[in-house]
């Protein structure tokens, strides 16, 4: 089926491929505090969309409770949205997923929704590697309920309150890299450079990847003492590189120098270009990737970059050999067995 | 029993329970099948049911068999013959005997004689004696034990030999060198019979053309093809009994009908799910993109839907669950069966929540409820809960053959396709009620590139979806939902009402398994003089001829298998009624309730209330439904 393009266009807004500007790629206007990690992060989903050249009807958005929930109203306003329940969007997009493999799945949530609530969805949807991008915008408190400690705060971080948070926090990053997840990185909702390409590659990535965006609360935890506050962040980075991502269909264009660049060629056929700070790390081995998140933890460094890809992800649908055919398509013809074959399973409980 | 017993003894021709005690995991199961299931190929109706314990190996497990030429299909109460295998239960499968009764037991043992008693007839068979003399392999005198058995009671009641083998070979299709092995253990105990005791003994059976073209089935498989049949493509469920093998029966007949011929792949998806919250997020993505899709589970799965099911009530999102349920928490008695989690099911969830739920109470209900389901939920954006319960869920069930239609075609309900919303002049609007019956228009995720996307949230939206936290278009949203609650009344199953013959001005109301044992104790009361219409809930909300029926009727009985009255609640709550009409009749021991109890409650009711049940003028009479 062919549409017609928008035809009242700004003639100075660029457009990409599919003559789509970027205002087809923008939501409604953002309630977050002014200043918010999670909107940044919004802007960044819009802008590698619109590089991508994604239909924006092909995308379904989905996410939890919490003020990074909220966001996917705040991009792609041509797409479905669903706003689930707290910590349980997973299991939502599991479902909508094996009901159409066609659509792009971008799954956001929160620490919170993800590393307590939502724990048990979370390991799971990881662990069928589902083919879906899996934002969690880590702010290391409950934004939504005002400002409690989350299970991502680091131990000793300060909560607005100034109580020094005495439990050790997850890493979910590295949660997901023991778990199998085939796409793990990191990044700071601040860092367009090095989010856009990282989203870019996610999206392109044809199994579970999952990207964990510090995003500091600039209401609740961007206090001195937080080590997820704007400062800290900024101070604390320890990049593995930044990344570029090159769909096939272009030219390469960008010239890296050869000693500090590592090219990575997607499931598609794109390549993404990783810039190693530290060429210490091989994106293709699980084990060292957890090894220096360790290290730079050690150090109170956060390391972010493509931390793993895995070049060749399964996903649950070949897991469970459905059709290639979305399931949502199949017609009564092909579900319905009929009424011979109901008499001959009557027969067989006489 | 000597052959010269002067004792009473219980004489009877294709009317009778026997009662199998058996211990768990020694392969009694598929031999007590075969018994029920000869008497039932020699057309005398049969019902079955298991009494099992929340274990896998080692303690009691009983099977109930009820054979009534008459057709009566519900537990009746008493136990005329008891098959004792199982010592640890002894004591109480004899004390359980109906005076003139019989107790078969493995005689390899001499039985302890504090435990007799004088007023029923004891049968001896060394069973454990002549497995060990026939068999050197320990699996095999276990197996063989059961079938031997089975043998034994072909020659005591009379059980046609050729029926026995015809099932041995169906059973063994494919696996040939196991019959001839199976109908020596039936000979072997036959032959001890026939040589031993007087055969055929007192109670017996007889040929006779009484079950028709029935099956026997239970109603977890009905289900599962009905689902299949209905169109489910993803299912997504977390074990538990005694739901499992609805997923199990989806499965079984999916891999079988519902793989493509030309990939060879599945042209279904089941997830097995890390709980129920999961199960039913899966279910409620799915529907939202535009599969038809189902989880099953019992009460405790439910509890924890919870959320989700108010969610997918608010955001109008189809779903399908089906509730096998069963005893109260934790385990043990859960493995018994119950009605008890109908206010757990009506009003799911947090804030004003209104669930439909249908009561099937026969396997070819449970197969087209089922399929009826995903008809429902697709035409009123709902969650659609079917309540079945242990005792229809788990044991085979006499049944009408199941039917499909081949003309009818699924009710996908208000969709917009992406010409629909190419041509569209009006703006669209998720929550908008054009047709003004409270039912708004849906579109699949990824049908248009700019017309027709919405989001989904459970509340603070205005009738295009757009967000918003005002008061005024929550409560139009609410009154909405209300205007479909009512629709839904015209969609979904209306009861079944079977009048007595002049009508009556006392009623019963039942539902769900319960109907077996109350038709038959409507028929014991009109033997007592006393005549009864009766009402079987099949839905809710309740249909207005719920409502009617109790207003025509003085007195009426609510009959139901849980400790508070869940469903006389309900109707209290939803129907502009009387309350005080509704007597409560409940059975909630985790034993399918009996026809003998509901006449003994109704009866003794009407005695010490002194009411005289009058007949209702002929004028006033409702139709026969
Ligand atoms: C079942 C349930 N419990 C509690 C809540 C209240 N609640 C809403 S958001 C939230 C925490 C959100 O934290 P996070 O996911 O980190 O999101 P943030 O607001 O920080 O972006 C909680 C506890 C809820 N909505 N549902
Ligand atoms: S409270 Fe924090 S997380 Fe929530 S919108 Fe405000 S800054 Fe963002
Ligand atoms: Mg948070």
């Amino acid at each position: 089926m062919t549409y017609l393009r928008p035809n009242f266009r700004h003639p100075d807004l660029p457009t990409n491929e599919l003559g789509y500007t970027k205002k087809n790629y923008e939501g409604s206007l953002s309630t977050l505090c002014a200043g918010c990690g999670h909107d940044s992060i919004s802007a960044a989903i819009v802008q590698a969309c619109f590089e991508l050249s994604i239909e924006p009807h092909k995308v379904a958005k989905l996410s939890g409770i919490g003020c990074s929930s909220k966001t996917p109203t705040y991009f792609l306003g041509n797409s479905h949205g669903f706003n689930s329940v707290h910590g349980r969007m997973p299991s939502v997009v599991t479902g909508a997923n094996m009901a159409n493999r066609d659509l792009i799945y971008i799954g956001v949530s929160g620490d919170g929704d993800t590393a307590s609530i939502g724990m048990g969805q979370f390991v799971h949807a990881v662990r069928r590697s589902l083919n879906m991008t899996y934002i969690v915008e880590n702010n290391g408190c409950y934004g939504l309920t005002k400002g409690q400690d989350s299970a991502t705060a680091d131990v000793g971080s300060k909560s607005k309150k100034g109580d020094a948070n005495p439990f050790e926090g997850i890493d979910l990053a590295a949660l997901a890299l023991q778990l199998g997840a085939s796409f793990v990185a990191r990044s700071f909702s601040g860092d367009k450079e090095q989010l856009i390409p990282l989203l870019k590659a996610a999206i392109k990535h044809p199994g579970f990847a999952f990207i964990d965006v510090i995003s500091p609360c600039v209401t609740f935890n961007n206090n001195p003492g937080s080590t997820k506050s704007y400062e800290f962040v900024r101070d604390h980075l320890q990049a593995t590189g930044t990344v570029d991502f090159v769909p096939m269909r272009k030219e390469i264009t960008t010239s890296y120098s050869a000693g500090t660049s590592q090219e990575v060629t997607l499931h598609d056929g794109s390549v993404i270009h990783l810039h190693k700070i530290d060429d210490k790390l091989d994106i293709h081995n699980r084990r060292s990737a957890l090894d220096l998140i360790q290290e730079y933890k050690s150090e109170s460094k956060i390391l972010t970059g493509l931390l793993y890809m895995d070049k060749e992800p399964t996903d649950l649908h070949e897991t469970i050999g459905t059709v290639h055919k979305p399931l949502r398509s199949l017609q009564e013809k092909e579900l319905c067995p009929g009424n011979n074959v109901l008499q001959n399973i009557n027969a067989s409980f006489r | 029993m000597s052959k010269d017993a002067v004792l009473n003894r219980i004489e009877s021709v294709n009317d009778f329970v026997i009662r199998f005690a058996n211990v768990n995991g020694t392969g009694s199961a598929s031999a007590n099948n075969m018994f029920a299931k000869s008497i039932f190929r020699m057309g005398i109706p049969v019902s079955p049911k298991n009494i099992f314990p929340s274990n896998i190996q080692g303690l009691p497990t009983w099977y109930e068999v009820r054979v009534s030429e008459k057709g009566y299909v519900g537990r009746r109460g008493g136990i005329d013959i008891v098959v004792c295998v199982n010592p640890q239960s002894m004591a109480k499968d004899i004390q359980d005997v109906e005076p003139g009764g019989y107790f078969l037991y493995d005689s390899t043992k001499a039985l302890d004689l504090r435990l007799m008693r004088r007023d029923i007839h004891f049968i001896g068979i060394p069973l454990t004696d002549i497995c060990r003399k026939e068999y050197s392999d320990p699996r095999q005198r276990q197996l063989f034990k059961n079938v031997i058995y089975v043998g034994a009671l072909a020659a005591l009641l009379d059980i046609e030999f050729e029926v026995l083998t015809g099932l041995i070979a169906d059973q063994f299709e494919g696996k040939e060198k196991l019959i001839a092995p199976n109908v020596h253990a039936l000979e072997l105990g036959f032959h001890y019979a026939t040589e031993n005791f007087q055969c055929p003994f007192g109670i017996r059976v007889k040929r006779c053309d009484n079950v028709g073209n029935a099956i026997l089935i239970d109603g977890n498989t009905a289900c599962g093809l009905g689902a299949i049949y209905g169109g489910a493509t993803v299912a997504a469920w977390y074990p538990i009994t005694p739901s499992t093998s609805v997923v199990d029966a989806y499965e079984m007949y999916a891999k079988r009908l519902r793989v493509c011929p030309a990939s060879g792949k599945q042209n279904f998806a089941i997830v097995q799910a890390e709980d129920e919250l999961a199960a039913i997020g899966m279910v409620i993505g799915a529907n939202w993109n535009g599969a038809r899709s189902f989880t099953a589970t019992s009460g405790p799965g439910v509890s924890l839907m919870n959320e989700f099911l108010g969610l997918a009530y608010f955001a109008e999102i189809p779903a399908v669950l089906i509730d096998v349920q069963r005893t109260g928490p934790s385990t043990g008695m859960p493995t018994r069966t119950q009605q008890s989690d109908v206010f757990e099911c009506a009003y799911a969830s947090h804030g004003d929540t209104k669930q439909v739920c249908l009561f099937p109470s026969t396997p070819k209900e449970c197969f087209e409820m089922t399929a009826q389901s995903f008809d429902l939920a697709e035409r009123l954006q709902t969650p659609i809960i079917l309540l079945t319960d242990l005792d229809l869920g788990m044991n085979d069930t006499m049944s009408e053959p199941l039917e499909w239609d081949d003309a009818r075609a699924y009710d996908r309900g208000k969709v917009l396709t992406s010409e629909q919303l190419e041509d569209a002049s009006e703006r669209f609007g998720r929550y908008l009620d054009v047709d003004d019956d409270g039912i708004c228009y849906r579109t699949y995720p990824g049908t248009h590139p700019t017309k027709g996307g919405f989001f989904t949230r459970g509340t603070s939206r205005d009738e295009y979806a757009v967000y918003t936290e005002d008061g005024a278009a929550y409560v139009r949203n609410m009154e909405r939902l209300l205007k479909k609650w009512e629709t839904a009344k015209s969609y979904v199953p209306a009861p079944e009402i079977i009048n007595a013959e002049h009508g009556s001005n006392i009623g019963i109301i039942y539902f769900g398994t319960t109907r077996a044992a109350a038709l038959e104790a409507v028929d014991h009361l009109i033997e007592d003089n006393i005549a009864v219409d009766a009402l079987r809930i099949r839905a809710f909300p309740f249909n207005h001829e719920v409502e009617e029926f109790i207003a025509q009727h003085d007195t009426l009985f609510v009959i139901e298998q849980n400790r508070d009255g869940q469903m006389r609640s309900l109707i209290i709550n939803e129907c502009e009624i009387n309350p005080a009409k509704l007597v409560a009749v409940l059975n909630y021991d985790g034993m399918p309730i009996t026809a003998r109890y509901i006449q003994n409650k109704v009866a003794g009711y009407l005695e010490s209330a002194n009411v005289e049940p009058l007949r209702r003028q002929a004028g006033h009479k409702a139709e026969r439904n």
